[in-house]
């Protein structure tokens, strides 16, 4: 019965108000409405012990930091538990233990599970394999969805909207699954996007086909300097050295893409910027302590959205 | 078939004989001395047939439809034979089972050309055409060897985005394939 419930549509149960019992696996699942319920639901969290009792399972087979402690820090905030582990090597997985038998095993000792794997849609397979509600902290280079609420999180709060921006995508198109999801999220609204990369790492043909059937404006370009006076956000990702076979490319690239004062002196006059982090040296440490730097900001909101996202889905908050 | 058995009678010089409709033709005692008959997939009385199957997925039509494990059934299975529509075509008669439009639509992805026929009494009742379904399980292979389904066994599941051109999306990884790109299980 639990199974059939989850399975029911998203959009129906919104319309009775409740996201209660279900999975957040990728942001495509996800209506305009629906994300804006969810961003606006931050304002029902403030202080409360919502998830008293409630067990949170964090399973991440591949490391992370800010992810998975942001999800730990929202669900001790909220009074609730938490049971995990940080690496697959210290589980029966290294024992040759499938997925679906670890999450079995992992469904009855926890309420709600977060989940991380490398391959690509193992967190959907694992929600279909138990009955509590399964949350995707990123599956291979397809979805990261959980980031994407707290990048359009802190655009709303910053901009006090989501329409009539002018948003730059700067550094890794190809890998960056934070860039493919935001994209698509910001799909739903009125955006200009301008993709910034290396001929190299430019935004797979498939997003870029459904970014056009969506009907979204955006253009590609290698160099900041042409578009940096029209952006009102500029979304720096992290470019990967092992990404390049040759390590002389690298180093070209790493310098052109680097944001510092000088690059914000040429740009739109107050032009925020934003970064998933980890960053390596994309942004200058100099930008920390300017108006225009978000990343910290973002980081923070991290815990206010995966909150609110517990919440949510175990049904305490509507 | 006929093709053949032609071929072999013109070999061997013999004369052509007909008998209730069976073709027969009469090979020379110094090469065996015996009778070919010129067998065709007979016709059933109730049942299904499915034709127009591009031959090298006949068998795989079969598979799908899970034919090779309904030992309750008579079928007749044809292949390479010869189409006027499509030049070599695979031709399953499946003797007292009418196959619904889902069942038989599971095919279309490997055989868009074939043909359903409802069979009653020695006629064709219901003809109809193959349409790719709105999804498609277990039939065709994820091209994106970081898949889930490539990984662990987990079977696949796609949805149909478009059918010309033929389009599916991955319901694991979420990635788009062509038909350049599909690949069956």
């Amino acid at each position: 019965m639990a199974k059939i419930l989850k399975q029911r549509n998203y959009h129906e149960d919104v319309r009775m108000g409740s996201f209660k019992g279900k999975d957040l696996i990728s942001i495509k699942d996800l209506s305009k409405e629906e994300l804006l319920h969810i961003l606006d639901a931050t304002s029902k969290i403030k202080g409360k012990e919502l998830l008293k009792g409630k067990v949170l399972a964090t399973l991440f087979f591949e490391p992370s930091t800010r992810t998975r402690l942001s999800f730990e820090s929202a669900m001790s905030k909220l009074g609730g538990a938490v049971i995990g582990f940080g690496s697959p090597n210290i589980t029966s997985i290294s024992k040759g233990e499938s997925l679906h038998d670890t999450l079995k095993m992992v469904e009855s000792y926890a309420n709600i599970i977060v989940m991380r794997h490398p391959v690509d849609g193992s967190v959907r397979y694992a929600a279909e394999s138990v009955s509590v509600p399964v949350i995707n902290a990123g599956d291979g280079v397809n979805q990261h969805p959980t980031q994407t609420l707290v990048d359009l999180y802190t655009i709303k709060e910053t901009f006090g909207k989501l329409d009539g921006l002018t948003i730059g995508f700067l550094g890794d198109m190809k890998y960056g699954r934070t860039v493919h999801s935001l994209a698509y999220a910001l799909s739903h609204f009125k955006v200009k996007l301008v993709f910034i990369s290396p001929e190299e790492l430019r935004m797979p043909e498939h997003y870029l086909e459904e970014l056009r059937e969506r009907k979204v404006s955006f253009t590609e370009i290698e160099d900041l300097e042409e578009v940096s006076q029209q952006l009102d956000l500029l979304y720096v990702t992290r470019i990967q050295k092992e990404r390049f076979p040759d390590p002389v490319e690298y180093e070209r690239f790493k310098g052109s893409y680097r944001i510092d004062k000088s690059v914000l002196l040429q740009s739109k006059q107050g032009m925020k910027i934003m970064h998933p982090l980890p960053r390596v040296d994309e942004i200058s440490m100099e930008l920390d302590a300017t108006k225009n730097a978000l990343y910290f900001e973002q980081a923070k909101n991290g815990v206010i959205i995966r909150q609110t996202l517990l919440a949510l889905l175990l049904g305490t908050i509507r | 078939m006929k093709q053949q058995n032609q071929k072999k009678a013109k070999l061997f010089g013999s004369r052509k004989l007909s008998f209730r409709g069976i073709k027969n033709f009469w090979v020379p005692k110094k090469h065996g001395g015996v009778f070919l008959k010129e067998y065709k997939i007979s016709a059933i009385s109730e049942g299904t047939v499915i034709d127009h199957i591009t031959p090298e997925a006949t068998f795989k039509v079969i598979e799908i439809l899970n034919l090779d494990k309904r030992p309750d059934l008579i079928i007749s299975v044809g292949n390479n034979m010869s189409s006027k529509q499509i030049g070599k075509k695979g031709i399953i008669k499946i003797s007292g089972s009418f196959l619904g439009a889902d069942d038989a639509n599971k095919i279309a992805l490997i055989a868009p050309n074939a043909t359903l026929n409802i069979i009653k009494n020695f006629k064709v009742t219901e003809k109809k055409q193959l349409k790719i379904p709105e999804k498609i399980e277990g039939i065709v292979k994820c091209f994106n060897p970081n898949c889930i389904t490539n990984v662990e066994r987990v079977p696949t599941k796609f949805t149909v985005t478009s059918r010309d051109p033929l389009k599916l999306l991955c319901a694991y990884c979420e990635r788009r394939m062509k038909r350049e790109d599909i690949i069956l299980l």
